[in-house]
């Protein structure tokens, strides 16, 4: 295969990071939530890079990056419920700005 | 070579939308460069020889959860002000440790031995793929099934007005 499997990884590698730092850096929910999905995207890059090059002949890691896919629908749909929740309860969606549990 | 080019090709889509979808100054910029990075995303998993996965990426992320991301934008959409800072205190942290965390990934990632086989994907992988969610991962398959009701339910009630 012209392409190694170091390759991809260290793509998702970059990828994970890029959307870790979306996490820790923006003020914005829905910011914090892109993030994550930048994240979960980097995982599933890796179950189909190494389902690919280990395992081809099995279907396991395509299995396990579509359980990944599942999983990540059902966060995005719950987490954008919470932060419409916020935004009618609060007024806001800065992170900064929710904190119900300090008062 | 022709992948080697696609395979760099994607990436950069990958990488660079992704890089401008967590420094955007409009959040709604950054949804669509995400829709943008997805796609890259795609593109590899064709490059994998993944072509249901492929396909399921841009029906899945592309076309439903970046379009929620988009939704929930809209409905917030006071907080979009040109002005607004969207970067905290810690971002300068923020950024050394994602490196930070990188560098070392790459590291230990070059530094293993990955037991790579030299086989070729079997031309019945979606056959193979639609057996085993009926067959051996029967019970995951429903569960995620279930799950996704939950959220399904659980997302309405959370948004929904109370009065």
């Amino acid at each position: 295969m012209p392409v190694s499997l170091d390759w991809y990884l260290i793509v998702a590698a970059a990828l994970f990071c890029i959307g870790l730092y979306g996490v820790l850096s923006r003020r914005n929910a829905i910011g914090i939530l892109m993030g994550i999905e930048l994240m979960l995207n980097a995982v599933n890059i890796n179950l189909v890079a190494f389902w690919r090059y280990l395992s081809p002949s099995t279907s396991t890691g395509q299995v396990f990056a579509i359980f990944a896919f599942t999983v990540a629908a059902a966060e995005a749909a719950v987490g954008l419920a919470l932060i419409i929740a916020i935004y009618r309860s609060r007024d806001t969606v800065i992170i900064e700005d929710i904190d119900l549990l300090k008062e | 070579m022709v992948q080697i080019i696609v395979f760099i090709i994607c990436s950069l889509i990958t990488l660079g939308a992704a890089a401008a979808v967590v420094t955007s100054k409009n959040l709604f910029h950054s949804a669509l460069y995400l829709m943008l990075s997805f796609v890259g995303v795609a593109g590899l998993y064709v490059l994998l020889e993944a072509p249901f996965l492929a396909a399921v990426q841009i029906l899945v992320y592309v076309g439903a959860i970046a379009v929620l991301i988009v939704f929930a934008i809209m409905l917030t959409r006071r907080l979009m002000a040109k002005d607004l800072v969207q970067r905290n205190a810690q971002w300068a942290w923020s950024a050394l440790g994602a490196v930070l965390l990188f560098a070392v990934l790459s590291v230990i990632l070059l530094r293993v031995n990955w037991p790579v086989v030299d086989a070729v994907v079997p031309d019945e992988t979606i056959t193979i793929l639609g057996q085993d969610l009926m067959g051996t991962y029967m019970l995951p398959f429903e569960v995620a099934s279930v799950l996704l009701l939950v959220a399904l339910v659980g997302s309405v009630i959370i948004a929904r007005d109370k009065e």
